[in-house]
């Protein structure tokens, strides 16, 4: 099959990103931030795994049938934590 | 006759070729790992839940927690998805000593990934960390903190069977290439359970902030 193999430099190169991402994670919780703790430390970790779905997964050379399946996934990951939340969030508001 | 006695030997015969039995079973692996987001999701979403009513027992809770073992066993974990990588990358090169070098550096940086985990727990088993009738915490926190360290268990537990399957996988990957039916014209088995691994390497990068470090900046 002739199938696309990526240079082994592509798979180092992730895989420094990954490791440099897990450190900065580490140090930033140190620093108080405020709200923007959590929201860097996810952002940090959806970048990541965005790397390592695109890359290590080969995601981005896969069909665009994958693409649908994969970014389903997420949106109705998307709608649990948002319906969920949009009711906790909010329940104080009626009082 | 002669048509179907040139078929590759894996080729299953519902499918026309390779090409087209490779993109059905990448994408099944697809499916179940979407199915496998929302297992997981979850127990994220009750994570939400409960840090968002009781914030102030999560941070104390999370405090708690050994951070330099959460750091290594990302770095470890990452490293090997990398390995993971590679072997694919073997596979398709058909560099068959490579690949099995490879599979079994990914198990064995598994390996260690749970041994650290092990010993977490057992630091946490020591302190009465363990929610349930021995669970030992500051009187303010001491009911919540409990519903941290359950869903800590919960999902760091449901992480490690995830990876102790993913052992069992590659421990069939490692026979298939040492038995010469991984080549480069066949290498579907270990991209499949590549895509897996790396699945289980996700989870944890979202698993490490939020368990690990919400509480590190409160002192």
């Amino acid at each position: 099959m002739s199938e696309l193999i990526l240079p082994k430099r592509v798979y180092y190169t992730i895989f420094a990103i990954l490791l440099l991402c897990t450190y900065l994670t580490w140090q930033l919780a140190y620093f108080d931030l405020g709200p923007l703790n959590t929201v860097a430390a996810l952002g940090i970790a959806v970048f990541k795994s965005v790397l390592v779905v695109l890359f290590f997964m080969h995601a981005k050379y896969s069909t665009r049938l994958t693409w649908v399946v994969g970014i389903a996934g997420v949106f109705w990951l998307g709608i649990l934590l948002a319906l969920t939340m949009g009711d906790y969030l909010t329940r104080g508001w009626v009082n | 006759m002669p048509e179907l006695a040139h078929h590759h030997p894996a080729l299953a015969h519902q499918f026309e070729n390779l090409a087209q039995q490779k993109e059905a079973s990448t994408l099944g692996m697809w499916v179940f790992l979407v199915t496998e987001i929302l297992f997981f999701g979850g127990l994220f979403a009750t994570y939400c839940v409960y840090r968002h009513w009781y914030a102030d027992a999560f941070t104390a809770a999370s405090r708690e927690l050994i951070v330099w073992a959460g750091t290594t066993n990302t770095a470890v974990l990452i490293t090997s998805s990398l390995t993971m990588a590679l072997a694919v990358r073997a596979a398709q090169t058909g560099e068959r000593r490579l690949l099995m070098t490879l599979l079994a550096a990914t198990m064995a940086l598994g390996c260690v990934f749970l041994g650290i985990k092990a010993f977490e727990y057992y630091s946490e088993y020591i302190v009465h960390h363990v929610p349930g009738p021995g669970f030992q915490f500051e009187a303010e926190h001491y009911r919540h903190a409990q519903l941290f360290f359950s869903l800590y268990f919960m999902m760091t537990g449901l992480h490690a069977i995830h990876m102790i399957i993913g052992l069992a996988v590659m421990a069939v990957m490692w026979w298939l290439s040492y038995r010469g039916i991984i080549t480069a014209e066949y290498y579907n088995p270990v991209e499949v359970s590549g895509l897996y691994w790396h699945f289980v390497d996700i989870v944890w990068i979202f698993l490490f902030p939020l368990l690990y470090l919400i509480g590190r900046h409160a002192h």
